[in-house]
């Protein structure tokens, strides 16, 4: 039996496992396929290709050629648990699975492995404090910040003065909806707004009652923390029931080209806080066009460059690959271990002249991650979303959150981390 | 000739109502359990346990859960998923409130308090049979999701609404979180399956599954030979639940270690048990093996094949798989209606006869 001699064949592999590579592993827990591919496809695309581009043009990080071994997930737990435990010994340098879900269960996972893991913009928002969390990263941004930002916004366009505003939070029911609810009721205490939480249940594709509720109580503002398939759906109805477009703020993860374009001109105005630069209008574009997309070797279909997710899965890229770079030099040694870059992640440093050397001039704030803070600066501005010209801009600056409201959050909920799991403060 | 009753001569009541009466069979069955305390235990690593044994012993357990249910006592449950949920969270409010208690005895109480939830929730099978009730016990699995999501005490008030398994031990060994070996995780959920399976395999064949199997065959005769019905439904929900519990307590602290209830234990996870359930065989034990086997290994060896083995693109494999394995429950469900635990019997009644198959 052929089929049997293969099971045979993959079965001795895996017993083996897999032989010592010379290459600098970064597995990429994708996920494109199930309700949430929508998001996924296009960051995983923009992973491969950056790490694609680094082998093509620079023959890979300090002269070592770079790996990305894909495994699907389908944003399902059980599947990423699979995923992390088949790819962590070849030699993984860091993981970003892309899913707050999967994320919670590789926390002390990889704490207790010695891979470094890092979420950007998801993730356990308390992560941040590295005093606890040694391995786990989320710069340079995360769900408070972005919570916080959301709301500076709305102080903006109201000179400053939001109290007896109603806001209402349209919201995954999950662990990465629930998120930003505590920060938006502090923030709540403190303007003086009322919040309304109106949750969407797995995965999204049915909202009538929830957008029943938003028509009868007319919330003056409503913020989104919404993923996949949800998202479009979210646009779709708030233009049936024409609520201001203008009024509704998504979170990063809910504004991508594909959460908009289908609701068409009527998705015209729709905002979304961002914490790096849209569009394609960047040097490194030009590269990958030459290197990658000419060559044939870009990941997927090729069809994402420049949107919303793939740019996240580009930047995310590069921060892993400067982390890197930064390990290599700081150990001399060129192939470098997950614990040598577990410590340059800690020392890392993204500088605005760094970024413009790689072709991504203002992509990304500038920003150092230190032991204490693994967070990152928290900066991010509001995009807009041009239904005419089909592409989204910065309408503002990218701007501080409140991290007087969102410290102490995060301090909180890390000390409560660190008392369940007796895990005693490293940074000194 | 080798596989016979022939030969094996029986000289005491007890010997004569063995689980296996054929020499082979015990043989085999001592073999396997060597081989799974003695041998596996000293190969296995972090992928093959988390991978594919612990997933497989746990789910073992649950389709045992819903064999007795479905398969032995003829009440079908779409709830099982809930149900896992209740074994989870009980399991998870008992380790963080009573931290200096053993994890094997918080395991047995969150079953337990499963099984009274199952018994409440049965409660309606005294008056409602067949697809209603399997209604009513799907509105069991929404409720329970709805009740771990809205109510924060369940989840001790954490901000995501997240659970997770604090490191615990068993006689000085870590069986719960991160730093756990593999070996101590394998062999902790290979000690309750062997017992709930041995459990399960007596309480079925002696009177209480009896009863079980009356009721499910035809409840107005059972009722007029004497099988008090409401004490049957509401043993079996009992039973049934108690295991689901477990094997939710199980999935929960060791397997996942964290857990977020719409998604781990939500209404797909009560298909694919009834799956496993349906393509094992229904009232059987071994088919409850089978089923598991079936529905946890394929995906995982499938993938290894496709994206490792040939190359294949992940999505095209994951989608693949999908097909792969509908297909193959469908070929099953037309070609053996009664489970992979049928086939096993068909080959071992063709073993009796070899090589004089008239």
């Amino acid at each position: 039996m052929n089929m049997k001699k293969i099971a045979a064949a993959t079965v001795a592999a895996l017993m083996v496992g897999t032989p010592v590579m010379a290459d600098l592993v970064f597995p990429s827990l994708s996920y494109r396929t199930g309700p949430y591919a929508a998001g996924g496809i296009p960051f995983a695309d923009g992973y491969a290709d950056y790490f694609t581009l680094l082998n093509e043009r620079d023959g890979g990080i300090g002269g070592v050629r770079t790996q990305v071994p894909e495994c699907e997930t389908g944003y399902n737990t059980e599947k990423g648990v699979e995923c992390y435990e088949s790819t962590k010994g070849q030699g993984a340098l860091v993981y970003q699975p892309l899913s707050t879900g999967i994320t919670y269960q590789l926390i002390p996972k990889v704490t207790a492995d010695g891979i470094p893991l890092h979420t950007m913009g998801y993730g356990r928002t308390s992560a941040a404090n590295g005093d606890v969390f040694s391995h786990v990263f989320n710069y340079p941004a995360n769900y408070w910040n972005g919570a916080s930002l959301a709301v500076n916004h709305l102080l903006e366009l109201n000179d400053g003065d939001i109290n007896g505003k109603s806001i209402a939070l349209l919201y995954h029911n999950s662990a990465y909806g629930k998120e930003p609810i505590r920060t938006l009721e502090d923030l709540a205490a403190k303007h003086g707004y009322k919040l309304t939480l109106i949750p969407v249940d797995h995965p999204g594709q049915e909202q009538k009652s929830q957008w029943l509720q938003i028509r009868r109580e007319k919330p003056d503002y409503v913020l989104m923390w919404g993923w996949g398939v949800m998202n479009q759906v979210a646009v779709q109805e708030a233009a049936n029931i024409r609520y201001p477009m203008e009024n509704f703020i998504g979170v990063w993860w809910s504004g991508a080209e594909h959460d908009v374009l289908p609701a068409g001109e009527a998705s015209h105005g729709y905002k979304a806080v961002a914490f790096h630069n849209v569009g394609d209008d960047f040097p490194v574009f030009d590269d990958l066009q030459k290197y990658v997309v000419d060559k044939g070797l870009a990941a997927g279909a090729g069809d994402q460059i420049g949107t919303a997710g793939y740019n996240r899965g580009l930047y995310a890229a590069m921060l892993a690959a400067e982390a890197a770079g930064k390990a290599q030099s700081m150990t001399g040694v060129a192939d470098i271990n997950a614990a040598q870059m577990r410590d340059a992640m800690e020392a890392l440093e993204i500088t605005e002249e760094r970024m413009t050397e790689l072709g991504m001039p203002g992509f990304g704030p500038s920003f150092k991650v230190s032991c204490a803070n693994h967070g990152g600066p928290g900066t991010g501005a509001i995009a807009q979303w041009d239904a005419t010209a089909k592409a989204w801009s910065l309408i503002t600056e990218f701007g501080e959150s409140d991290m007087s409201v969102i410290q102490p959050l995060i301090d909180a909920d890390s000390a409560a981390y660190a008392a369940e799991n007796n895990i005693e403060p490293r940074c000194n | 000739m080798l596989y016979r009753e022939a030969g094996d001569f029986k000289t005491s009541y007890a010997k004569d109502s063995q689980t296996f009466p054929i020499k082979l069979d015990r043989v085999g069955y001592w073999t396997l359990m060597a081989v799974a305390f003695l041998v596996v235990p000293f190969f296995i690593n972090d992928y093959w346990a988390n991978a594919v044994f612990v997933p497989f012993l746990i789910y073992v357990i649950a389709a045992l859960g819903l064999n007795i249910l479905t398969g032995y006592a003829g009440q079908l449950s779409l709830g099982t998923g809930g149900f896992m949920a209740v074994g989870a969270y009980a399991c998870y409010k008992l380790m963080t409130s009573f931290p200096e208690v053993s994890i094997i005895i918080h395991v047995l109480l969150a079953g337990g308090i499963t099984a009274l939830v199952g018994v409440m929730f049965g409660l309606p099978s005294l008056r409602i049979k067949g697809f209603y009730l399997a209604v009513a016990t799907l509105a069991a699995q929404f409720f329970l999701v709805w009740l771990f999501n809205k109510v924060p005490w369940f989840y001790n008030y954490s901000a995501s609404g997240q659970i997770n398994a604090p490191e615990r031990t068993v006689f000085g060994i870590i069986v719960t979180g991160p730093n756990t070996e593999a070996w101590a995780k394998y062999l902790f959920c290979l000690i309750f399956v062997v017992v709930l399976a041995w459990v399960a395999r007596n309480l079925t064949r002696g009177m209480a599954g009896r009863k079980w199997m009356a009721i499910r065959d035809m409840d107005i005769a059972a009722e007029i030979i004497g099988v008090n019905p409401l004490k049957a439904k509401l043993t079996a929900f009992a039973v049934s639940s108690f295991f689901v519990g477990i094997a939710g307590a199980l999935f929960f602290s060791i397997y996942l270690g964290a857990a977020e209830v719409g998604e781990a234990f939500g209404i797909q996870k009560s298909f694919l048990i009834v799956f496993m359930v349906i393509i094992g065989g229904l009232g059987s034990i071994l088919g409850s093996f089978a089923g598991a086997a079936f529905m946890v290994l394929m995906p995982v060896l499938l993938k290894n094949i496709l994206v490792g083995g040939m190359g294949w693109p992940t999505d095209l494999a994951a989608h693949l798989e999908f097909i792969i394995v509908g297909g193959l429950i469908v070929i099953f469900l037309i070609v053996e209606p009664h489970g992979l635990a049928q086939l096993w019997r068909l080959a071992k009644e063709k073993m009796r006869l070899w090589p004089f198959p008239h």
